[in-house]
């Protein structure tokens, strides 16, 4: 402790600066910070996520080129050249031919639209359920929420792939098939997502109040539960169509999925089985490296999505 | 905690009692008659009699308490491919190779993906970090059929220690276990991680500093339990995962297992064995969730309590 | 002057952010006698906590920083330790005890091995010599039944129980500090008296010295016997409980004294809040930190950083108004 000082007298300041200072009360409420939406927010930091700006160029580049791709060569999926049968990649056949002469360039891009159409169908069906089976369950709460949840339990025990699998068997192999089979298990988790969202958001204060300031339930729904449900929500549906790309290419690789001529990754990996070690390289790499690239963007993407979208990531 | 286990237990009776009646009536939904799938050509006389042999001459309720009663007596009754074998046959000599292969895969994607997850955690922002991370998109991201593909195209082909297919010593099991585990590996490793980070957060962290422990201690003994509970929760997903996953790889790698007779008796329209099979892997997988709900109960005290409360 | 027990001076603490770097603490110091109870006052954001962290070294490095001050703990600077040498000291010399009791002990441990950790780490005991200890100071605070409850785990006590469980591991290796981080503030009222006087009962018993960070003044003036007034990251104003009480020197000071009900005072005023809010640490003002909130404001205040000026031994402010040229308001 030091020692007591004298009383602090004159100090090196001109006098005159000891007239009152005129506190205006704007000053005490000024807004430290500017204020920036929700969405505006998340996606600025999204931005800044290097990886997944670049797992989205990836996901908007396979995309274009599933559109595109098939159209860029004078051969169709199914073409055969018999007397061409596993060429390599060359100036005529960019990824080389299967063992039927097919140009694997135009396989691999009709392949893509088969895995993008189904990881977004997919993605979309188990949008619309979930959310609405989810809601509903959250929202209405008690017996209702009690029945639909236990329902839920059922189907969770499940085995996703299994079900999957039995379906195939059931109905016969082909797109509308596949869709159906996948999103018949795969909206569980996204009900989930939304009835613990909403439930959790329900009993949050500024829903009180706002029910409490007399807003009616369908202003709740949109002003409330609806956006802040929609994160997470968005991160889901993104995780949710390299899973379908995934159960796609599995089924089809199994010789469940799409029917014979048609080409998809899957089928198309598991016509290279037969070729393992035979220097027919491209014929594994170029189904095999596109669906890896197309997990890896909606992986990657749909991390830092989630990232961006956590509430708690923001300052 | 018994009342807990009671009615877990009666749960999971009561999900497999389902998945069993599912599986008869839409194998009996299937239009066609199976029998002529697996046996075409036959005359009248015989095909009656082979359906007297598969008790499809009986109506369908019928069939199904039977089939109940079969199953509960675990007897799948016979093949209809190899009409000789019954179905326990099959998965008897299928199954020690799946459940070697399970449970290998199950171990490596439990310990590495903890273990990378936590190193991961305590580096948090490292490169050790965002290399276990790459690491662990990469795993998720490539299927574990193309890289069963992969491995024996380019690492079985070359390195004389791993062979090529088939089954039968340790060296057989690591590559196909490394293609089936990488997935789960991924994804636990990546839970683990994203629960370390939120655990070592948290309030209980800073007590057990405050109290002087070395950071192993608090690592090891605080943080590491809580976070790997809701590890412990994904394990039946993850198991689900590794059986549907042993379909392709047993394929791929020519594993005399379950998922080769599965595989094969899709394509088959072996009834029985669909059936037999769907059950037991049905079975395996909704006995895995109980496991990790009594599991869950003895890591986490709450659970407890909360039981007695019902 | 007697002896001190625990001496910070200058101490200085900073959190690099992605937006810049967070000036937490700015130069604070202040001394701690053997079985005095000090408190440090202020409102959410003021760098009480980051302080009383910075003395157990619990500030997280990385973000945070200690840039520059000592703290000696019995002549010893807490701040020049290496890593293993403060673990010696954590729990051994110095008990903390956090805000929130629900969430400061591990839920999936029992409180018996929670008790027990620290004295088994520090001391080198046997389990069961350790557990008699862990039941000793249960019953120091006042908890029934101990030798049964060790076996209990957290959820199964209520807030104030869990908080009187951290006091009494808090004081299991008799250590001569204890800082209590606003021990109260996330209990019931009713609850919060009986931790207070907890603490009264056991620094008569233990002799223990108390570092009490809090925002609740009428904490303060039943325990402490000297206060500290943060704002903004410094000391704005010190002395005895009296000093503060009654001859409140710091604008600041008068203010948070006039936003809380007294019984003792007429009770026709009117409670009057602080208006505005404390400023961005991330780029502190030139001058005192608080003139933009200040009725007494003067220029100043705003272009130079007020001196200390010492009232009394132990009294001190740091306050432009106490330069004569100044008007006098109060």
């Amino acid at each position: 402790m030091p020692a007591t000082q004298e009383r602090a007298t004159k100090s090196p300041v001109d006098d005159s600066l000891f007239a009152p200072l005129n506190n205006k009360s704007a000053e005490h409420d000024a807004i430290v910070r500017p204020s920036v939406g929700y969405w505006k927010d998340a996606w600025q930091r999204l931005l800044k996520n290097k990886l997944a700006v670049s797992g989205l160029i990836i996901i908007v580049f396979l995309t274009i080129m599933a559109i595109i791709g098939p159209m860029l060569t004078p051969y169709t999926y199914s073409e055969q050249t018999l007397s061409n049968q596993n060429a390599g990649p060359s100036a005529e056949h960019w990824f080389g031919t299967d063992n039927l002469g097919r140009d694997m360039f135009t396989r691999t891009w009709y392949g893509a639209r088969i895995s993008l159409f189904i990881g977004f169908a997919a993605a979309l069906i188990e949008f619309v359920i979930g959310v609405l089976y989810g809601g509903i369950s959250g929202y209405k709460g008690g017996r209702v929420d009690n029945i639909l949840m236990r329902i839920v339990d059922v189907l969770y025990g499940l085995p996703y792939l299994l079900v999957v699998i039995l379906l195939m068997v059931i109905m016969g192999p082909g797109l509308f098939t596949i869709i159906v089979a996948l999103t018949l298990t795969g909206w569980i988790g996204m009900a989930r997502i939304v009835r613990g969202q909403v439930l959790q958001l329900k009993t949050n204060e500024y829903v009180l109040a706002s029910k409490v300031l007399g807003a009616s339930t369908s202003r709740i729904i949109r002003k409330h539960l609806l956006p802040n449900t929609m994160g997470p929500v968005i991160v889901s549906m993104t995780l949710t169509v390299p899973g379908a790309i995934f159960a796609e290419a599995f089924l089809s690789f199994l010789g469940l999925g799409v029917s014979a001529p048609v080409a998809s990754w899957g089928s198309m990996a598991n016509d290279a089985l037969g070729v393992l070690n035979t220097g027919y390289w491209w014929r594994l790499f170029f189904p095999a490296f596109f669906i890896s690239l197309t997990m890896l963007a909606f992986n990657v993407f749909g991390d830092g999505l989630r990232d961006a979208l956590d509430p708690k990531m923001r300052r | 905690m018994l009342k807990y286990i009671l009615k877990r237990f009666a749960w999971m009776v009561l999900t497999v009692w389902i998945i069993i009646t599912l599986t008869f009536f839409l194998m009996h939904a299937i239009p066609g008659d199976p029998l002529d799938v697996a046996d075409v050509g036959s005359s009248d006389a015989a095909s009656a009699n082979l359906a007297a042999y598969y008790n499809l001459d009986q109506p369908l309720a019928m069939q199904y308490v039977t089939y109940l009663k079969n199953v509960v007596t675990f007897d799948f009754g016979p093949s209809m491919t190899s009409r000789s074998r019954t179905v326990n046959d099959m998965i008897e000599s299928g199954f020690p190779a799946s459940l070697q292969l399970g449970l290998a895969t199950l171990f490596f994607s439990v310990i590495s993906g903890v273990v990378l997850g936590v190193f991961a955690a305590l580096k948090h922002n490292k490169m050790i970090d965002y290399l276990t991370m790459i690491l662990a998109v990469i795993g998720i991201s490539i299927p574990n059929f193309i890289q069963s593909m992969l491995f024996i195209n380019y690492i079985a082909v070359n390195v004389e220690f791993f062979p090529i297919a088939r089954w039968g010593t340790y060296r057989h099991v690591i590559l196909p276990a490394i293609a089936l585990a990488s997935g789960p590996m991924a994804i636990i490793a990546r839970l683990t991680r994203s629960n370390m980070l939120e655990v070592l957060t948290q309030d209980y962290i800073k007590t057990a500093k405050a109290k002087g422990l070395s950071t192993m201690k608090i690592v090891v003994k605080h943080a590491l339990r809580n976070a790997l509970l809701p590890v412990v929760t994904i394990m039946g997903a993850l198991t689900a995962a590794v059986l549907t996953g042993s379909f392709v790889v047993e394929r791929i790698f020519a594993i005399p297992g379950i998922g080769q007779y599965f595989v094969n008796s899709i394509s088959n329209r072996d009834y029985p064995m669909i059936m037999a099979t769907t059950v037991i892997y049905s079975t395996i997988l909704v006995v895995m969730m109980f496991i990790v709900d009594i599991l869950y109960g003895l890591i986490d005290p709450r659970i407890k309590l909360h039981s007695k409360e019902d | 002057m007697s002896e001190t027990l625990l001496e910070i001076n200058d101490l200085a603490v900073s959190f690099s952010t992605q937006g810049g770097e967070v000036q937490a603490v700015r130069g604070v110091s202040f001394a701690v006698a053997p079985g005095e109870t000090v408190a440090i006052v202020g409102e959410s954001g003021c760098g009480k906590s980051v302080t009383a962290q910075s003395i157990m070294r619990l500030v997280p490095e990385p973000p945070g920083r200690i840039k520059h001050g000592s703290i000696h703990l019995n002549g010893k600077d807490l701040a020049a330790l290496s890593d293993k040498q403060m673990r010696s000291v954590r729990g051994k010399q110095i008990g903390m005890i956090f805000q929130d009791p629900m969430t400061s002990l591990n839920p999936t441990l029992t409180v018996g091995d929670q008790l027990t950790e620290g004295i088994l780490t520090h001391e080198n005991i046997s389990k069961s010599e350790a557990e008699k200890k862990a039941v000793e100071l249960l019953n120091l605070v006042g908890i029934a039944n101990p030798q049964e409850r060790l076996k209990l785990y957290p959820h199964q006590f209520s807030g104030g129980m869990r908080q009187r469980i951290m006091i009494a591991m808090a004081l299991m290796c008799k250590p001569s500090l204890l800082i209590a981080d606003e021990p109260t503030t996330a209990l019931d009222v009713t609850i919060q008296a009986q931790i207070i006087d907890l603490f009264k009962e056991i620094q008569e018993k233990t002799g223990v010295a108390i570092i009490i960070i809090t925002h609740d003044l009428g904490v303060v003036a039943q325990i402490a016997d000297r206060i500290n007034v943060m704002y903004a990251g410094e000391i704005v104003e010190s002395g005895t409980v009296k000093e503060i009480f009654y001859k409140p020197q710091h604008p600041y000071t008068r203010g948070l004294l006039t936003s809380v009900p007294r019984l003792d005072g007429d009770r026709s005023q009117p409670l009057i809040p602080i208006a505005g809010t404390p400023p961005d640490l991330f780029s502190p003002p030139e001058g005192c930190a608080f003139t933009s909130r200040c009725k007494y404001a003067m220029e100043v205040c705003r272009a130079y950083d007020p001196a200390v000026t010492h009232l009394s031994d132990r009294h001190f402010t740091k306050c432009w108004l106490q330069d004569e040229r100044a008007e006098k308001p109060f």
